[in-house]
């Protein structure tokens, strides 16, 4: 038996808009190198240059401040390596300070890097957060000093969705003379982000989160700032970057990002009614759910919910079977043992880390499916707390 | 679009969704022996009762509960199966190793979350063994501190290697061992060895 597959794990990655397809399909007989002098380089070139131009122009930037990259991760570790760049032959060895400051619910390539950039030498401090996900402005009122190098802070979360206030981080963060960088990488897309208007120094957008394809991001680079590559030995990219352009990607991010600067605005209202839906509905139907992440600042298709007493990885395996795929903000199924460290840092318990789900809707789910998930979701919750110890000995 | 291999096999699938043996009448259920296990750091906890023939020293009956992950539910449902019949020297010595070629093989980083089932068995063995009188057939896992500079013990390092620590420098990052005077360096490696060997080794 066919069983209806439901893809609902929109934050993890979003199939292609069908128009990015065809455009890309298109864009795979453009075969020259875009830095060829010749009629094939230049005709790749003016694709690429048309890409950027788009994602410019939504961000409200220059072209000349957007470079592309291979990921956000890509993209996220370029900013933060920065800092411990001290050639006078790149513009970095401006950076002042010898602190950044990051927060406790980063994307594990911010962490990661952070720690790294640690056993260097750097200071790094963290922020941590409320039970919504929200830094304190105060506190990073107190932190930023003139020692400060830079400020490193999402904009919208991927495990939980709640968005920070970026324009008020960027006056603190800039009050004391330290660069600013953002991982937009979850919103940009879904909310207008004026690079402007926000007065960032980096900001990090990536395609395949919003029905681009894979492999593909862009970095916004304020005019000015100080800058250092990561990968060195090309004058691709202004010489931020050297490799040679990935022009079929750059094409795909180029439509997804046009196609949901129409689309964007509907879309995502439509978006919140579904969560909202989807919200209520679990909590008429489940009982002992808790709902994680800020009631409604936050992403409008993001949805993490806990089920008192079930595990994270056994509830999103017992949907597959039932043709919905869902995340775990706990990284068990994954590898790591780990429970999530944005749950964490939110406060909820520990078993609370291992159970919760990421439901992420996207453009092509619709009442149906939610309505679908609700109808599944209540049995499998049943299931899980009838052979759980945790669940019953609460009840109990 | 070809329908990939489901996450894990077959087996852990049908005893996924269709767990054998749930500990679904806690109150009411006449134990001989009772073990709980688990630690909710990693998102595992593991009740496994039974019920045991006392003149013939065989398990007839088994039942669990767990707040745990596709592999747990899997294999302590295949585990309550397993050890119904068996005498209870035999069910002690039931390992994850057992358990894991029961299933046609879990993926290495959830053996981890395999090992609850048996050792709660064991518990459970031990339980039995206490409330019957026989003192004298409980068997102790006793921790043995390995480092004396952070004080590692050996289970500590078995459940490091559970977690993943493949090589001296991983167990170091787990768990502090040889971090100070080094002296354990030798053992721990010889133990690292084992724990490899007992856990991971082809099944």
């Amino acid at each position: 038996m066919a069983v209806k597959r439901i893809y609902m794990d929109n934050n993890a990655t979003t199939p292609l808009h069908p128009e990015v397809k065809k455009a890309m399909v298109e864009g795979m007989e453009i075969f020259g190198n875009p830095s060829s002098l010749h009629t094939f380089g230049r005709h790749a070139r003016q694709f690429v240059e048309e890409a950027r131009q788009k994602v410019a122009s939504f961000l409200g930037a220059s072209p000349k401040e957007i470079m592309f990259t291979g990921s956000g991760s890509e993209a996220n570790n370029t900013v933060l390596s920065i800092i411990t760049c001290s050639s006078k032959h790149c513009g970095s060895n401006l950076v002042k300070g010898d602190t950044i400051i990051t927060t406790t619910i980063e994307h594990p390539c911010i962490l990661e890097t952070t720690k790294c950039l640690k056993e260097k030498g750097v200071n790094v401090q963290y922020l941590e957060v409320d039970q919504h996900g929200k830094i304190s402005l105060d506190r990073l009122k107190d932190l930023v000093t003139e020692r400060t190098s830079m400020v490193s802070v999402m904009m919208a979360n991927n495990e939980i969705g709640t968005f920070q206030d970026i324009k008020t981080i960027a006056e603190i963060v800039h009050s004391k003379g330290a660069l600013f960088h953002t991982d937009a990488v979850q919103a940009v897309g879904k909310v207008p982000v004026n690079v402007e208007n926000l007065n960032v120094d980096f900001l990090t957008l990536s395609g395949h989160k919003i029905y681009g394809p894979k492999g593909i991001a862009a970095l916004y680079v304020k005019k000015g700032v100080p800058f250092c590559p990561l990968i060195r030995g090309g004058h691709q990219e202004k010489g931020r970057r050297a490799g040679t352009e990935n022009t079929l990607g750059i094409i795909g991010l180029g439509k997804a990002i046009e196609m949901r600067s129409q689309e964007m605005e509907t879309e995502e209202k439509r978006l919140l009614e579904l969560k909202t839906m989807l919200k209520e509905g679990i909590a008429a139907k489940i009982p002992d759910v808790r709902f994680i992440g800020h009631p409604t600042d936050s992403l409008a298709g993001t949805l993490n919910v806990s089920f008192d007493g079930a595990e994270g990885e056994a509830i999103i395996l017992y949907l597959d079977l039932e043709g919905i795929a869902v995340s775990t903000g706990s990284a068990c199924a994954s590898g790591s043992l780990d429970p999530s460290h944005v749950i964490l840092a939110t406060g909820a318990p520990v078993e609370c880390a291992h159970g919760s789900i990421r439901i992420s809707l996207g453009r092509e789910n619709t009442m149906e499916e939610v309505e679908y998930l609700l109808d599944v979701l209540p049995r499998v919750i049943a299931k899980i707390r009838e052979m759980s110890t945790v669940y019953v000995r609460r009840a109990s | 679009m070809t329908q990939p291999s489901w996450v894990y096999t077959d087996k852990v699938k049908d005893h996924f969704m269709n767990p054998r043996n749930i500990l679904m009448d806690e109150d009411s259920y006449q134990e001989d022996g009772k073990g709980v296990t688990g630690n909710i750091k990693c998102g595992d906890e593991m009740i496994v009762v039974i019920q045991v023939d006392k003149d013939k020293g065989i398990i007839t009956d088994c039942k669990w509960k767990t707040f745990g992950c596709a592999s747990a539910i899997a294999s302590t449902s295949v585990l309550s199966e397993m050890v119904k019949g068996m005498k209870l020297e035999d069910a002690y010595r039931i390992s994850a190793k057992d358990i894991n070629k029961e299933l046609g093989g879990l993926p290495e980083h959830k053996i981890h979350c395999s090992v609850l089932g048996d050792k709660a068995l064991r518990m459970a063995i031990n339980d039995y063994y206490l409330r019957h009188g026989m003192e004298d057939k409980v068997q102790k896992e006793e921790a043995r501190v390995v480092c004396q500079c952070m004080n590692v013990t050996d289970q500590e390092i078995e459940h490091a290697v559970l977690d993943g620590a493949r090589t001296f420098y991983e167990l170091q990052e787990k768990t502090k061992v040889g971090t100070v005077c080094g002296e354990c360096k030798e053992e721990v490696t010889r133990l690292l060895e084992a724990y490899k060997q007992k856990h991971f080794c082809e099944v």
